[in-house]
């Protein structure tokens, strides 16, 4: 694996205000347990799209998860979407970071 | 109504004389009036009972708009039969108001998942229900509810008549023209055919449908010529190779054969392990698994089983073959290997449903169980199990023998995983309560093994062995910490499908699903 680079750092760290979303990024697959996020640029707003096979149990947690991983990393415009598979919250943040990440050209993609 | 497992109950499903769930011995000495079918006199002497097609058959054994129908699932995943019968009855003969009551429905059976959307079966009673037809069901696309039944409480139904079955459409793997007709001797052999003997008896036309004809009398038989009205051959009664989706074989999954060796170590630990002990075991990885851990304490013991009961592996004819089982009573050959041991093997026989598991019968053998090893979707910390809704609310699962053999057997062990992908297998209350927590002594998951507090002597029997078990409540917060505690589901006041005590009483109802939405139409977060 290759070590963080210092954009990546800087996010996770919280140092930017805002992180925008650049341009369309994917992270994850539809494996079980997995999520897969995708983000895409937006100039009105930030909005969340949830789809999951574990909704009628988690889906308000999914959200909430989502959404703090975003207000984490300073995203404040831009359309999310997350395709879950009953992934666990460390797995949702992981991806949501990573699509961010991507949208940065601060992260590989093929993972 | 609230019943015994505190599962609230309409008024509007208790009607009839239908009773709430009242304890597991409440029927206890009580009586049921049996039913008996209307049958057709053959007093002419007949050359043969061959029919050239199902729709005539049909016609011969007076199909008609309300009827009821039923088939067996031996062939499992890869049964043709139950799908070609609702085809003729619905398309060729444009019948109505049909009601399908199978051993269990699946995959196989998919039509009738359109048929009900198309409102052309309107009644369903079975003893499992997966795939579309769990999904349209769930949906309230049947304008009564579904009636879910275990194993053995399907046979007390029909014998008090609460199901009465028009014509029964049994595969046969072999029959002659006159309908002696078994699960083997053909080219698609299920072996047992333990859950389609019981209806020959009790419904008023049987019409047998094999892909092998062989020449009379086909003796031994599974069903007798004495109760069947035609016999149809089709070009495939199903693919046998479907029986089992893999061919059951030992697991190597380290957690699965961990779980595996904690529960053959509980039951060695109890005081009914000793020669002449009976045993049950399902075919899911952990609970076969069981068998080959078994066979270690037998041979250290040295002792046999007397018997061993239900559904049936190759693993355990390997056992038997080995010499640790005196005698197998088998409804249903989960594979292949099994199959081919049934009728060849002495000891290894064939029983009905009925006596398998009916609490309205005599003597059915799950009394006389002592162990059984089960699986579960859900356990909650009641001890109440789930196995035919998923987390979701929506069924997909199948009771079978479960409620049956946990109440019959002296002790019940459940084998599970702690967590599912993110569903927490145990839990604080269980969606659908499908056996009551009071049939249920042992849980073992991959995090730890708990005993049932009703049964101090099991608790007592576990740390004589140093066996270590902790509370039910820590397996259930344990599961919770990793995979986060759930909402509860939200329900619609619509009942889709009644779930019946193996005594007939009303032990929960299960509700139309209100799916949960997140994604209010264009709703900017804002923080």
């Amino acid at each position: 694996m290759r070590y963080p680079t210092n954009t990546q750092k800087n996010i996770l760290k919280g140092r930017f205000e805002t992180v925008n979303i650049n341009a369309e990024a994917v992270a994850g697959t539809l494996e079980s347990s997995d999520a897969q996020v995708t983000v895409r640029p937006s100039d009105r707003g930030l909005f969340v799209h949830i789809e999951s096979s574990v909704m009628n149990q988690y889906g308000r947690q999914i959200k909430a998860t989502v959404i703090e991983t975003l207000k984490g990393l300073g995203v404040r415009f831009g359309n999310v979407e997350v395709v879950d598979k009953g992934a666990l919250d460390c797995t949702i943040k992981a991806r949501v970071e990573c699509a961010v990440m991507r949208s940065n050209d601060a992260s590989e993609s093929g993972v | 109504m609230k019943n015994a497992v505190g599962r609230e109950i309409p008024d509007e499903i208790l009607k009839n004389g239908r009773e709430v769930y009242q304890g597991k011995n409440y029927k206890d000495g009580k009586y049921i009036k049996k039913a008996s079918p209307k049958s057709r006199m053959f007093v002419k002497p007949q050359e043969s009972k061959l029919v050239a097609t199902l729709k005539e058959a049909c016609i011969q054994c007076g199909a008609h708009d309300g009827m009821t129908f039923s088939f067996h699932t031996e062939l499992r995943n890869g049964d043709y039969v139950g799908a070609m019968a609702a085809r003729v009855l619905v398309e060729e003969l444009g019948l109505k108001n049909i009601t399908v009551a199978a051993t269990s429905l699946g995959a196989a059976q998919d039509v009738i998942a359109d048929y009900i959307e198309q409102g052309r079966i309107t009644g369903v009673q079975t003893s499992g229900v997966r795939g579309r037809i769990g999904e349209v069901i769930s949906a309230g696309k049947l304008d009564a509810p579904a009636v879910i039944r275990s194993h053995g409480g399907r046979p007390r139904a029909v014998e008090a008549d609460e199901v009465h079955i028009d014509i029964a459409f049994l595969a046969a793997a072999s029959s002659d023209c006159c309908g002696n007709s078994s699960g083997v001797g053909g080219k698609n052999n299920f072996g047992s055919m333990g859950f389609g003997t019981h209806d020959a008896h009790y419904a008023d036309h049987t019409i047998i449908v094999t892909d092998t004809l062989v020449d009379f009398p086909n003796l031994p038989s599974s069903v007798s010529a004495i109760d069947v009205d035609a016999v149809v051959v089709v070009d495939d009664i199903g693919d046998a190779g479907k029986i089992a989706t893999k061919e059951a074989r030992m697991t190597d999954n380290p957690r699965e054969l961990m779980m595996a060796k904690n529960a053959a170590a509980v039951i060695a630990a109890t005081p009914y392990f000793k020669d002449g002990f009976s045993f049950q075991t399902g075919v899911g990885g952990p609970s076969l698994a069981v068998n080959r851990f078994l066979e270690e304490h037998m041979r250290e013991k040295n002792i046999r089983m007397s018997f061993a009961l239900g559904g049936t592996s190759k693993a355990i004819c390997d056992l038997m073959d080995k010499g640790f089982v005196r005698h197998i009573l088998d409804t249903q050959d989960f594979d292949t290997g099994a199959a081919a041991h049934i009728f060849r093997t002495p000891g290894h026989h064939e029983i009905s449903l009925s006596e398998y598991a009916n609490a309205g019968n005599k003597g059915a053998y799950v009394n006389k169980l002592d162990y059984v090893v089960l699986a579960a979707l859900e356990i909650d910390t009641n001890f109440n199990v789930n196995v035919i809704t998923g987390s979701d609310g929506i069924l997909r699962g199948a009771p079978g023998g479960h409620p049956d053999t946990a109440a019959g057997s002296k002790c019940c062990i459940i084998v599970t995983p702690l967590t599912r992908g993110r569903m927490a297998t145990v839990c604080d209350e269980v969606v659908t309560v499908t056996t009551p927590g009071d049939c249920v002594d042992v849980l073992v998951t991959d995090y730890g093994i708990a005993v049932n507090p009703l049964r101090q002597d099991l608790i007592e029997c576990l740390d004589k062995a140093g066996i270590e078990h902790v509370t039910i409540e820590q397996l259930r917060d344990k599961a919770y910490s990793l995979v986060g505690t759930p909402d509860k589901l939200e329900w619609e006041d619509k009942v889709v499908a009644i779930v019946e005590a193996r005594d007939g009483t009303v032990l929960d109802v299960v509700r139309k699903i209100k799916p949960l939405d997140v994604n209010a139409e264009g709703e900017e977060v804002k923080f």
